[in-house]
């Protein structure tokens, strides 16, 4: 643990090894390959939100000159179940009916069937002649709708999981799950104040600007190259090999760059159908998904209900809080309730408490991750009620928050003592910052709100190569979706003592570098850096061996200070110190070639909360809100490039604007999303948006050789509940569903003046 | 259908294509001559990621016909560094952090040049409607303004 | 003496046990004392993630653990 230690490059904001390419339009994202003798796929998406296929007549398609190949459900081996693995887990059977459907589609815009064609205009034609039977069945698109007794069921197969007894019937409830403490209802007894509320959410997208695209080689004797954007290409390998029975050994994933991913980008959609259509075609296969397709069958966020209840004595001790929440896993199992149902309390030492969650299937995409998955929707509704909490018992939010705020040593809600946690000293900023208590231009609102995420660790391997002349090559595993390349870069030159300049990184295939898990779960610079990390101590011990050998003394003669290896103290040797560069040009006499490695499964990843404030300006005539104001204060436990911690502060603060103010899926009664393209899906635009302010707290976590913790998710949590009780401070009225866009504020206005 | 015979330049170059009457010039620019610096988001014209200029002025590349480009000028990002290396709105987007994930990043640089030649000392509420057609989901936004607003002063207050 | 806190949907596995105490250096012994005492809890139990001491762990195995350990089995956490 370097708590004390004076950094020489950690924490400060170099221009990335990346950049160059990245700012002169050379690097390659998903879509930017081409092949030789290349051809084009595309997908046939249904047309209605719940339907059984009757029948499949690619006969016309496939007649077509430059049609080489389709694919439908019957090409793919049958569907079983069993365990994806990785990140994200799930049953492999629910993955592959995902990517194409079989007796059923789920949603509107469920693949049913692919062609590949010379072009992308003749593929399309391809579908056009491809001829589908459905019997159409009714769609449940709500969580209300979903869970009646008598709702229609998307899977008839589904009975409820973690219920004491498997029930009799099937439902479209796919799991439920419990959590809590203590005596809730003697709790509430000795409350002095109890709000209560119901709180909605709909689904949001995760917005990235590069839409999915792959290229999958598939050569006669069966093996396959896939290139894509991804957030993990050995996890992409993993599943796309379950999916289609295959050996991993015969596939090869290569990441390109990846154009934002947010969670989104941690599953597979189009790589086993260009597999499959390139093993049909035997040509190399693209396939991009337009923006529609992404917003129609790539995962949003769950839409969800939450149901609060919290009680206070008047001092603020929060006496008893209890939450039934409902997600929306979309057309299959597996919405993130368990994190949501972890995190909803975890600003908080509670004593009693009480969680039930529901993971509910309707007849919208799958959901995938969403920055923090499960969190923000849970945690706006418990930042909103302790907000309420705090004007009934005329309280400030931030002093009600300090009053109750777990600490080190705290059991948190989820199970476990928390290790040290920075969320007092986030609240204890918030409090003394200058954006607290400027004053309010007339008819503004300000709201603060905590954030919270567990982080995750999970495996990681990282080679160190040194270059002939000293310099450094780092090969890891994980696609650089913000700025990661550059983090790895500043700890391996941190830790060899060697100019960042001089350090360049590399994301390895998956036969060119050792497993790792996805870019995802805020465990990049805290995993893969710790395994660079010891990688790097690897080479220092070499280097060390090395120095002794050129010296003739014994290793523990030999310490490693500034970069080069020199005699430990009282060492009688007249010997000169060793610069990594004299070491590297003298390998070839002291053993070959430099070479360090790590590999390692990161446990201990340390929670990173954080507090936001947002101030908020509400056009009463149109309903319009203005952020006038946005503070973002996160413990990062240490940041290691300053500037793209801050980067994912702000970038998190923007994206949960514009879940609260704007964005949302909505469709229509026939389960069609009616606004499947960025005009209707309206992200936050530049002009939308002040400077984001940001404080960076350090309360370093003790399991990382640097004290890193995430800090990519936990920026989207806070900012749905302070931008919802700053329109509350502004408009004088609770609004308890996102987002807040102008025709649900005009209506909540009216409503008042009644 | 037949396909047509475009004249046309491209960064300054004189270049020839076919293409057929319905094609973007994105699509002939990143399929067919094989500039994939100008990025397709949306294919729609709401996102901005295939900002290019034509004859100058700012467009979106997915919306304009690539027949129409005969006899016009087209810039892309790989127009905008020169002999002398980086264009200075192309390092002072590496020294600001203004990108994380990259992919708007082509379509805000080629949309400040356009930016500034039309207001070289803009003030932050310009340089923001100026770029609210290019979207970024990663950075919120605040690092690009300020590597905007760094370069407008030294463009125009050279040391 | 380890101590072992079980949540809702494990519980299942315990016969309804909440909190127990047991003997074990590392995790894997943990994990095979509890199998002795829940026959058949081992294959869930070794798939969860677990909080010890405060540290979450998402593939426990080989980790140590001493006396007055608390180890909290909790739901694998997956991220964005």
């Amino acid at each position: 643990m370097a708590e004390a230690v004076e950094f020489k490059q950690i924490g400060t904001s170099p221009v990335r090894p990346d950049g160059v390419d990245k700012v002169t339009g050379r690097a390659q994202y998903g879509a930017d390959l081409n092949l030789p003798n290349m051809i084009y796929g595309k997908v046939l998406r249904s047309p209605h939100a719940h339907a059984r296929i009757l029948g499949i007549d690619t006969s016309r398609a496939e007649a077509m000159p430059g049609v080489l190949a389709v694919v439908s459900g019957k090409d793919f081996p049958d569907a079983e179940h069993g365990e994806i693995g990785g990140e994200g887990g799930g049953d492999v059977a629910d993955l592959a009916k995902n990517i194409m459907a079989r007796n059923k589609v789920l949603y509107h815009g469920h693949a049913v069937a692919a062609v590949a064609a010379t072009s992308q205009r003749l593929a399309e034609e391809a579908l056009a002649a491809i001829h589908v039977e459905y019997e159409v069945l009714p769609p449940v698109l709500t969580l209300e709708d979903a869970m009646k007794a008598d709702a229609p069921l998307l899977d008839e197969n589904c009975y409820t999981k973690n219920l004491p007894e498997k029930p009799e019937k099937p439902s479209n409830v796919a799991a439920v799950m419990q959590l809590g403490r203590g005596d809730v209802e003697k709790g509430f007894a000795q409350a002095d104040v109890i709000v209560e509320g119901e709180y909605r959410i709909p689904m949001a997208h995760q917005g990235y600007i590069e839409p999915h695209a792959c290229i999958a080689n598939t050569n006669e004797g069966g093996q396959a190259t896939v290139w894509c954007c991804t957030q993990g290409h050995f996890e992409f390998r993993a599943m796309t090999a379950k999916v289609l029975k295959m050996n991993v050994a015969d596939l090869k994933f290569i990441a390109s760059e990846i154009g934002g991913g947010f969670g989104g980008k941690t599953v597979i959609y189009l790589e086993p159908v260009a597999v499959l259509l390139s093993r049909k075609a035997r040509r190399p296969v693209k396939m991009t998904m337009s923006r529609e397709e992404v917003f129609r069958a790539t995962g949003p966020s769950s839409g969800t209900l939450m149901r609060m209840k919290v009680g206070a004595r008047k001092d603020g001790t929060i006496t008893a809080a209890k939450a039934w929440m409902a997600y929306e896993a979309g057309a299959f199992a597996g919405a993130p309730m368990g994190p949501g149902a972890m995190s909803i309390f975890a600003p908080y030492n509670l004593e009693n408490f009480h969680v039930e969650a529901c993971d509910v299937l309707v007849n919208k995409p799958k959901v995938a991750a969403y920055r923090a998955p499960g969190a923000p929707q849970s945690m706006h509704a418990m930042e909103c009620a302790v907000d309420e909490l705090a004007r009934e018992l005329g309280m400030d939010p931030i002093d009600l928050r300090l009053k109750n705020a777990a600490d080190e040593g705290t059991q948190a809600p989820y199970g476990p003592k928390f290790p040290p946690i920075g969320l007092k000293a986030c609240l204890q900023a918030a409090k003394a910052h200058p954006s607290y208590t400027r004053p309010l231009p007339d008819g503004a609102g300000r709201g603060v709100a905590a954030g919270f995420w567990f982080n995750v660790g999970m495996q990681s391997s990282a080679e160190v190569h040194i270059n002939e002349n000293g310099t450094v090559t780092v090969v890891e595993g994980n696609p650089d979706i913000g700025g990661s390349r550059a983090s790895m870069c500043l700890m391996a030159a941190e830790t060899l003592g060697v100019p960042y300049e001089n350090v360049r990184a590399l994301i390895g295939d998956t036969e060119s570098t050792g497993f790792s898990n996805v870019t995802g779960g805020s465990r990049t610079t805290f995993a893969t850096g710790m395994a660079v990390v010891r990688a790097c101590e690897d080479i220092i011990a070499q280097c060390k061996a090395r120095a002794a050998a050129t010296w003739g003394v014994d290793e523990d003669q030999v310490l490693w200070e500034d970069g080069q290896a020199v005699p430990a103290p009282g060492v009688n040797a007249d010997v000169k110190p060793l610069s990594l560069a004299d070491i590297a040009a003298n390998a070839a006499k002291t053993g070959g070639p430099l070479l360090g490695r790590a590999s390692l499964n990161a446990q201990g990843a340390g929670a990173s909360f954080s507090v936001n404030i947002a101030d908020l300006q509400v056009d009463r005539e149109t309903g319009k809100v203005d952020v006038l104001a946005f503070t973002a204060i996160q413990d990062a436990g240490r940041a290691i490039h300053k500037a793209y911690v801050e980067g994912q502060m702000q970038g998190g603060a923007a994206q949960g604007l514009g879940w609260a103010l704007n964005e949302e899926y909505i469709y229509n009664a026939n389960g069609v999303m009616e606004n499947a393209g960025f005009l209707d899906y309206r992200i936050p635009v530049a002009s939308d948006l002040p400077m984001i302010d940001t404080q960076i707290i350090e309360v370093p976590n003790p399991s990382h050789p640097y004290g890193v913790r995430g800090v990519g998710e936990t920026p989207i949590v806070a900012p749905l509940a302070a931008a919802a009780n700053a329109v509350r401070d502004a408009i004088g009225i609770r609004i308890n569903d996102l987002p807040l866009s102008p025709p649900r504020i005009l209506a909540a206005l009216e409503n008042a003046e009644g | 259908m037949s396909k047509v015979h475009v004249t046309t330049s491209i960064n300054g170059e004189q270049v020839e294509f076919l293409c057929a009457p319905e094609q973007s010039l994105l699509e002939v620019l990143r399929e067919g001559l094989g500039k994939t610096g100008t990025k397709e988001g949306c294919a729609t014209g709401d996102c901005g990621a295939c900002s290019v200029l034509l004859d100058g002025r700012l467009v979106c590349s997915c919306l304009v016909l690539a027949v129409e480009t005969q006899d016009h000028e087209v810039t892309t990002i790989e127009g905008i560094a020169t002999e002398e290396g980086l264009h200075p709105i192309q390092r002072k987007f590496l020294e600001h952090a203004a990108l994380q994930c990259g992919i708007c990043t082509p379509g805000l640089i080629v949309a400040t040049k356009s930016l500034l030649e039309k207001h070289p000392d803009p003030d932050e509420t310009t340089i923001r409607y100026w770029l609210a057609g290019n979207l970024c989901r990663c950075t919120g936004y605040d690092k690009i303004i300020r590597a905007v607003q760094d370069v407008a002063k030294e463009l125009a207050y050279p040391a | 003496m380890v101590r072992v806190v079980f949540p809702n949907h494990l519980l299942g596995h315990t016969g309804g046990e909440r909190e127990v105490e047991v003997e074990a250096e590392n995790f894997r012994e943990l994990l095979e004392a509890l199998e002795a005492r829940f026959p058949g809890s081992r294959e869930a139990l070794g798939k969860s993630a677990a909080a010890i001491d405060g540290q979450i762990c998402q593939d426990a195995f080989l980790e140590p653990l001493g006396p007055g350990s608390e180890v909290f089995f909790m739901q694998r956490i997956e991220g964005g």
